[in-house]
C-alpha cells in the first residue's frame, strides 16, 4: 500500500511542478498589472522565508540577518545598476551576500541560541549605520536613486530566483548534508562526534541561504527607485521571514513556503482594504496562529488529514 | 605502541582541577575500564580524549599521532568513536538515519549512500534494533537508545571505542546483554575504553582497570589487583 502511494506521488509532483512553471512563466501575458505586482511581492517573501528556512529550519539557529543581506543586495543594485547589465547586478548582489555571510558565519556560528540571534540582528544595524556614516562622510548624500526596471522583468527575475532557491533547497534536503544539518539541530555535540564538520557545514549553508536574499534585494530595489540605509536595512525584513516560517510551520520545508504565501497575501489584502487597522488585524492573526497553531499551517493540515483518514477507517470498520 | 596514550593530561575548570596530570595507555585489542566515585573526572577525561574539551596541559596520542585539542569530527574520522553518559541520539530522526549519519560522515574518506545504508542496516541487525528502524529515536526505551548510540558509533568504523556508562540504568538482564555485545565488539578487533559503575560488568570483562579519584589516577591494574587495592577500597568505602 505504501509503495502504491509513493508511486502516485512521484507522478504527481513533477506534473504539478510543470503546470505551475508554465502558469507562472506565461502569466504576465494575460494577467492584470496588479496581479503581476502582487505575485512579485509574494514571491519576494517566499524567497526571504525559504532562504531563511534552508539554514534556520533544520539547525534551529534563529538568524535575524536576512535584512542585512537584503540591504546588501539593494545597495549593490543602487551602486552598480547604472553601469552594469541587470543579470550582472543580480549575480554580484548574490556573491556579495554570500561572502559577507561566509565571513560573519565563520565568526559567529559558535554562538548558540539567543546569542546568535542577537548578533545577527546587530549585524543589520552595524551595516546600516556604517553605510550611513560612509555616505554622509564620503559621497555627501543620504540616499541613492536606483535604475528603474519594468514590472514584468522584475516579476521574471524574482521567479527565476525563487525557482533556483526551491531547487537548491530540494537538493540540500535530499543530500547527506541535509540530514547532517538536521542532526546539528537535534544534537550538535553528537553530530560533531560522528564526524560532521559542524562549523563548516553551518557556515557554508548560512552563506548559501544569503545568496538568494541578496539577489531578491537587488531586484526589489529597482521597484523602489529611491533607497537610503533606513529603507534598505529595515529590520522588518529580518522579522518577517521568521514570523512567516512560524506561521507556516518550521518542521518541514513546505511550511515556511506556505506561510510566506498566505502571510504575504494577507498583508497585501489587509493593507489595501483596511489601511488604518491593518497592523492591528495583522497582530491578531499572528497571535491566533501562535496560540492555536503551534506547528503552523502545516501542522493544522496534518491534524485535519489525520481526522479525515480516521473517519474513513471508522467507516470501513463498520 | 599503545593505541591510545595520555601524558600529564590536565583540565582546569576555573581553579578546580577536574583532571590532574593523568597518565594512561590503552593497548590494541584490550578492554580497559575507567572507574571512580562520582565527580572523579572520568567523563571529563573522555571529553578530553574525544575532543569535546581541550586539555589545559598534557598530550594525548592516538595510534602514535597527537590528537590534543583537535576537533571532535577530526578525531572521529581518525578512528576514535564514543557514546555519551546521558544519551545523545538525534531524537526526531528515525533510528536508521541516526546510524546512517555515522556511516556517511564518520570515515576518513567518502562513501556512497547505498554503501552506508547497507552498513547501517547490518549494524542495526547487530545491536538488535532492526524491528524499530523507522521509529523516531526519542520513542525508544533507554536501553534501546543506548544500543542505538552504540550502533551509530560503530558506523563510523572506529579502531577505538569509548563507552561512557553504557550499562547505567539497565536491569540485570539488559546488563548481561550489553556485556555480551561489548565482548562481541572486541572480538571484531575494536579496542574498548569504558567508564562503568556496574562493578559486576567491569570486573568480568575488563583486562585492566584505571581508577580516578578527585581527578587523580590512584590505581591501575587487573580487576583482581584493583579490587584488593587498599587505596581503592578506602576511596569507595571510606577509611
Amino acid at each position: 500500500m505504501d509503495i502504491a502511494r509513493l508511486d502516485l506521488r512521484k507522478m504527481w509532483t513533477p506534473a504539478l511542478l510543470l503546470i505551475a512553471l508554465a502558469l507562472f512563466a506565461t502569466l504576465p501575458l494575460y494577467a492584470s498589472r496588479y496581479l503581476v505586482i502582487l505575485l512579485t511581492s509574494i514571491a519576494m517573501y517566499v524567497v526571504l522565508t525559504g532562504s531563511w528556512a534552508i539554514f534556520s529550519g533544520p539547525t534551529g539557529y534563529i538568524s535575524l540577518a536576512p535584512a542585512a543581506f537584503f540591504g546588501l543586495g539593494i545597495y549593490t543594485s543602487a551602486v552598480l545598476g547604472r553601469t552594469s547589465p541587470l543579470p550582472a547586478v543580480i549575480l554580484v548582489a548574490g556573491l556579495a551576500s554570500f561572502l559577507v555571510a561566509l565571513f560573519v558565519g565563520a565568526l559567529t556560528l559558535r554562538l548558540k541560541g539567543i546569542y546568535f540571534a542577537m548578533f545577527t540582528f546587530g549585524l543589520v544595524e552595524l551595516i546600516k549605520y556604517f553605510l550611513l556614516w560612509y555616505e554622509v562622510e564620503f559621497t555627501g548624500t543620504r540616499g541613492r536613486f536606483v535604475v528603474v526596471v519594468d514590472n514584468t522583468t522584475i516579476y521574471y527575475v524574482m521567479f527565476i530566483i525563487l525557482a533556483t532557491l526551491l531547487l537548491t533547497a530540494y537538493l540540500i534536503r535530499r543530500s547527506r548534508f541535509g540530514m547532517a544539518l538536521q542532526s546539528i539541530g537535534e544534537c550538535e555535540e553528537a553530530a560533531a562526534h560522528i564526524g560532521v564538520n559542524v562549523n563548516l557545514l553551518k557556515t557554508v549553508t548560512f552563506a548559501i541561504s544569503a545568496i538568494f536574499i541578496g539577489m531578491a534585494g537587488a531586484i526589489m530595489a529597482t521597484r523602489w527607485t529611491y533607497v537610503d540605509p533606513y529603507i534598505a536595512f529595515n529590520p522588518l525584513f529580518s522579522f518577517m521571514p521568521v514570523l512567516m516560517a512560524i506561521f507556516g510551520g518550521i518542521g518541514r520545508f513546505g511550511g515556511p513556503i506556505l506561510g510566506a504565501v498566505v502571510f504575504a497575501y494577507l498583508e497585501e489584502t489587509l493593507i489595501t482594504r483596511f489601511p488604518y487597522y491593518y497592523m492591528l488585524l495583522f497582530g491578531i492573526v499572528l497571535i491566533i496562529a501562535v496560540v492555536y497553531l503551534p506547528n503552523g499551517l502545516v501542522g493544522l493540515a496534518q491534524i485535519l488529514q489525520k481526522r479525515i483518514s480516521e473517519r474513513r477507517h471508522a467507516h470501513t470498520g463498520r | 605502541m599503545p593505541i591510545l596514550e595520555g601524558e600529564g593530561v590536565t583540565k582546569y575548570f576555573g581553579g578546580l582541577a577536574a583532571v590532574s596530570r593523568v597518565d594512561f595507555h590503552v593497548e590494541q585489542g584490550e578492554i580497559v575500564g575507567l572507574i571512580g566515585p562520582n565527580g572523579a573526572g572520568k567523563t571529563t577525561l573522555f571529553n578530553l580524549i574525544s575532543g569535546a574539551l581541550t586539555p589545559s596541559a598534557g598530550v594525548i596520542r592516538f595510534q602514535g599521532r597527537e590528537i590534543t585539542g583537535l576537533k571532535p569530527h577530526r578525531i572521529c574520522k581518525m578512528g576514535l568513536a564514543r557514546t555519551f553518559q546521558s544519551v545523545k541520539v538525534f531524537p526526531n530522526m528515525p533510528v536508521f538515519e541516526n546510524v546512517l549519519l555515522g556511516a556517511l560522515f564518520g570515515k576518513p574518506d567518502g562513501v556512497s549512500v547505498a554503501h552506508a545504508a547497507e552498513e547501517a542496516t547490518a549494524l542495526l541487525e547487530f545491536v538488535g534494533l532492526s524491528a524499530v528502524r523507522s521509529t523516531p529515536a526519542k520513542d525508544l526505551t533507554l536501553v534501546n537508545q543506548k544500543r542505538l548510540e552504540l550502533a551509530r558509533a560503530l558506523a563510523t568504523r572506529p579502531q577505538l571505542l569509548l563507552l561512557d556508562e553504557l550499562m547505567a540504568g539497565l536491569n540485570p538482564t539488559e546488563v548481561g546483554q550489553a556485556m555480551e555485545l561489548v565482548a562481541r565488539i572486541r572480538d571484531q578487533g575494536i579496542t574498548i575504553f569504558m567508564i562503568e559503575h556496574v562493578m559486576k560488568a567491569i570486573m568480568s570483562i575488563c583486562d585492566r582497570i584505571i581508577v580516578l579519584h578527585h581527578g587523580v589516577k590512584i590505581a591501575e591494574g587487573t580487576p583482581q589487583e584493583v579490587a584488593t587495592s587498599k587505596t581503592v577500597i578506602e576511596v569507595y568505602l571510606g577509611e
